[in-house]
This record gives C-alpha cells, sequence and structure tokens, in this order.
C-alpha cells in the first residue's frame, strides 16, 4: 500500500480527506479531480486490485471496490455519490451542480449517461474480439454521437466552468486515448467528434486537469499487460 | 409550480411505479399515461430519444428521464411536502449508494429468476436473497430506510414487492422465509396510501410474466 498525502501543510478546518483509489482507474481520478478544483487537502492510498486492503474492504463491504473518500472516518463509496457528497459538503467554487432542480437532472441523466453507457460499452471493446468487438464499436460510437450532440458549442456542458458532467466525462480526456492507442483502433477523432474533442480542449487548459493526467508510458504498458493476461486466460 | 405534469409508464413497471409513490407522497397531481412497449408513441420516443424507455416525467413540456433522476427532481422541486432525501450530505450520501445498491443489483437478478432455469436460477435465487439481507441490514431496527417516514431507498425498493410473487413462483422459493424483516418493511409500507395505491396486484404481476415467458418462449 502506497501513501501519498497531498498538499500536507494546507489544512481546511479539521477535516480528515482520504482517498482509496487505483492510478489507472477514471472512476477513481474523477474524485481526485474534484477535490483538487475545490482545493481539498486529501491523504491518496493506491490499492494493489489484485491485493485488495483490510482498510478498503472495512471501507466499502458491499462492493469492495475502489474509489472510496473517507471523510472523518464516514466511507463513502461510488464515484457519482462521491462527486455530489464533495459538492454538497464543500460549497466554495466551481458548485458543481447547479442550484436548479432541471439542470441538475440533465447533468444526473448524462453522467449516468456516460457511466453506464459509453464507459461500460468501452471496456466490452476492450474484452471482446471479433464480431463481438466490432458491434462494441459500432455501439460506443452511436453512444458518442448522442453525446456529441449534447455538447455542441458549450465550453463546459453546464455553463461557464468546469461541472459534475465534465468531471465525470473526464475520462475522455487521457483513459480513452491511451486505451484507443493500445488496442489499436480508431473510435474517438477530432475529425469525427469535434464538439467534443473542443471540449476536451477546454479541460486541458486547466491546470488540475492535467494534475490528473495518467501518466501515458505506464498506462499503454498496463492495458497491454491486461489485454495479454485477458487472452491468455480465454484460449 | 405545479404546472402541467405528465407520466408516461407501463402499469408493473418498478422504475415507473417508483415517481408514482413520489408524486402520491407530495400529493400532487398529474397525468398517467400508459404506454404500449411493443408501439411506443411519439411522445415517449421524442420525450426521451436516448433510451426511448418509461418512465418519462413531463414537467411543463420539459422530459425527465430515469426513475432515480426523477424522484430526486420531484423532491427538489416540491421540497417543502414530504421530503424523501436527506438534507445531510453524509445521509444523502448512504441513500444514494443504497438506491444505487438497488439499482445495480434487484432487478437483474428477479430477472434472472424468472427467466432462467437450474444453475443460473438457483445462484440468481442465491444472490437476491443475500441482497435483500444486506438491506436488511441497512434497515436495522428502523421503521422504514428513511426512519421515521418513508424516504429515497423505500421508494426505490418497495415497488419490486409487486414482484417478489412472481419471483417465488417461478423461482419456487418464499422471500418472507427467509427475509422476514424484509417483509414486515414492506408491510408497514404498503400501508401507506402512497404506495399501495401505486403498487399493482402482484398476481396480476404474475400473469403479466407468465405471457412474457411464452412470448420468450421460456418455460
Amino acid at each position: 500500500m502506497k501513501w501519498r498525502t497531498i498538499f500536507s501543510s494546507k489544512t481546511m478546518g479539521d477535516d480528515e480527506v482520504k482517498v482509496f483509489g487505483m492510478w489507472a482507474s477514471p472512476y477513481s481520478r474523477r474524485v481526485e479531480l474534484a477535490l483538487k478544483l475545490k482545493g481539498i487537502p486529501y491523504e491518496y492510498i493506491e490499492e494493489d486490485l489484485s491485493n485488495k486492503s483490510a482498510l478498503l474492504i472495512k471501507h466499502n463491504p458491499v462492493h469492495q471496490k475502489i474509489p472510496v473518500l473517507v471523510h472523518n472516518g464516514k466511507s463513502i463509496p461510488e464515484s457519482l455519490v462521491i462527486l455530489e457528497y464533495i459538492d454538497e459538503t464543500w460549497r466554495n467554487n466551481p458548485i458543481l451542480l447547479s442550484q436548479d432542480p432541471y439542470d441538475r437532472a440533465m447533468a444526473r441523466f448524462w453522467a449516468k449517461f456516460i457511466d453506464e453507457k459509453i464507459l461500460s460499452t468501452t471496456r466490452k471493446v476492450s474484452f471482446t474480439t471479433g464480431k463481438e468487438q466490432e458491434h462494441a464499436i459500432e455501439e460506443v460510437t452511436e453512444q458518442l454521437k448522442l453525446l456529441e450532440n449534447e455538447v455542441k458549442g458549450k465550453a463546459y456542458f453546464g455553463g461557464e466552468g468546469i461541472g459534475y458532467v465534465d468531471i465525470v466525462a473526464n475520462f475522455l480526456v487521457f483513459w480513452f486515448g491511451n486505451l484507443q492507442e493500445a488496442l489499436g483502433i480508431n473510435i474517438f477523432s477530432q475529425h469525427k467528434f469535434p464538439f467534443i474533442f473542443e471540449w476536451i480542449q477546454n479541460q486541458l487548459k486547466i491546470d488540475m486537469v492535467d494534475e490528473c493526467r495518467i501518466p501515458k508510458d505506464k498506462h499503454l504498458t498496463y492495458i497491454q499487460t491486461k489485454l495479454a493476461a485477458f487472452k491468455s486466460a480465454s484460449k | 409550480m405545479a404546472g402541467e405534469l405528465v407520466l408516461l409508464d407501463f402499469w408493473p413497471s418498478p422504475f415507473g411505479m417508483r415517481s408514482r409513490i413520489a408524486l402520491a407522497e407530495k400529493g400532487i397531481p398529474y397525468e398517467y399515461r400508459e404506454e404500449d412497449l411493443r408501439n411506443k408513441s411519439d411522445l415517449l420516443l421524442q420525450m426521451n430519444p436516448v433510451h426511448k424507455k418509461i418512465p418519462v416525467l413531463i414537467h411543463n413540456g420539459k422530459p425527465v428521464c430515469e426513475s432515480v433522476i426523477q424522484v430526486q427532481y420531484i423532491d427538489e422541486v416540491w421540497h417543502d411536502k414530504a421530503p424523501l432525501i436527506p438534507s445531510d450530505p453524509y445521509q444523502r450520501a448512504v441513500a444514494r449508494f443504497w438506491v444505487d445498491f438497488i439499482d445495480k443489483k434487484i432487478y437483474e437478478l428477479g430477472s434472472k429468476i424468472w427467466k432462467t432455469k437450474g444453475e443460473e436460477q438457483a445462484n440468481a435465487k442465491k444472490e437476491f436473497i443475500e441482497c435483500l439481507k444486506l438491506l436488511e441490514g441497512e434497515l436495522g431496527d428502523k421503521t422504514y430506510f428513511g426512519g421515521e417516514s418513508l424516504g429515497y431507498v423505500d421508494v426505490a425498493l418497495v415497488p419490486f414487492y409487486s414482484w417478489f410473487y412472481a419471483y417465488e413462483k417461478c423461482g419456487d422459493f418464499s422471500i418472507e422465509a427467509e427475509c422476514p424483516k424484509m417483509i414486515a418493511w414492506v408491510k408497514r409500507c404498503m400501508q401507506k396510501e402512497s404506495v399501495a395505491k401505486s403498487l399493482p396486484d402482484q398476481e396480476k404481476v404474475y400473469e403479466f410474466i407468465l405471457q412474457l415467458k411464452k412470448v420468450f418462449g421460456i418455460e
């Protein structure tokens, strides 16, 4: 278990914030991004997913997954739940979700769509081959088209600044591109999805987004190792 | 604030039932429109072009899709009546976590119970009961998941009760025998008019499942 303390000299009241995460996980990175954007100091605990720590299991007994946010001893699992908790607990800028109920409903809808459709189908693309993979690629392309249509012309999803949906979609900024390269496929490009591409460029302008960059070479090696393991297991 | 409210729904849908309960709890009048899922209306396709699914809540012409999002929307717009979601951020996170758990597990496992047989069905039954037991643990000694009044988790979970008889008949097991606390909680919920009027009769749901099995060629 590796420990990394961020902003150790900075305090925000008597808050103790910990994140159990994994460096290559888009779910984990989005939690870190939200905390960094709000300037909340936290302690990061890197989990080895092949050998989960007793502490992780204690803080998330139901799913035993990362990420988990632990705030003054209270455990909050599930990244979308964590993001709303962060926004509701620390009310400083950036405010991630609008106060308007309809705008909130729209943000939650698209966050759910991104996670339950795009991210989920992308995983299918990684772990299938042949016709099944072709079908998954078609599926995720259609899903990205729906997102493209929704993003159209917007600098950030919710308005003037970075918010909830932008953070949820952060996996498009680093993770997705690395995955495409490792798989040797071309689902997403500036040409195919100009609005999503521009949206990503806006996010990249933010320092905190860059601080949550998944290191490319390390990630490519990691993906290739997982793919090799998957291929040998399915023989 | 009330405006025009329409719910596009399908009578046996546990997801639709969630919104029905939330609206009834708050005493909000709305128009219920039954959809024929084999022949979806233009309105449904226009209001939910992404998923083309019910339920869809249309408020002053604007659609809100996905039942958990609808319940939160209803609670936020009509926040002064019968609040469903706690105000404390941590309690809210706990409630959202369990609703997410219910969404990930209960419907899928329940579907496997009536759609499959043999080992697959046995595994689904086992996991289904384990999930209900976890939920019983979360309920503890409380009257409802929401405490002394119906809350977000109660609204998200209780609709599945209308499918319990179908699961039991198809899976040949008794949910009450395995999870008596769960059924005791259900009975408390069913004493509330908002719940009792929003859930269809269990036998009707079972007949519907039998018809579906014929259509899908499942024995």
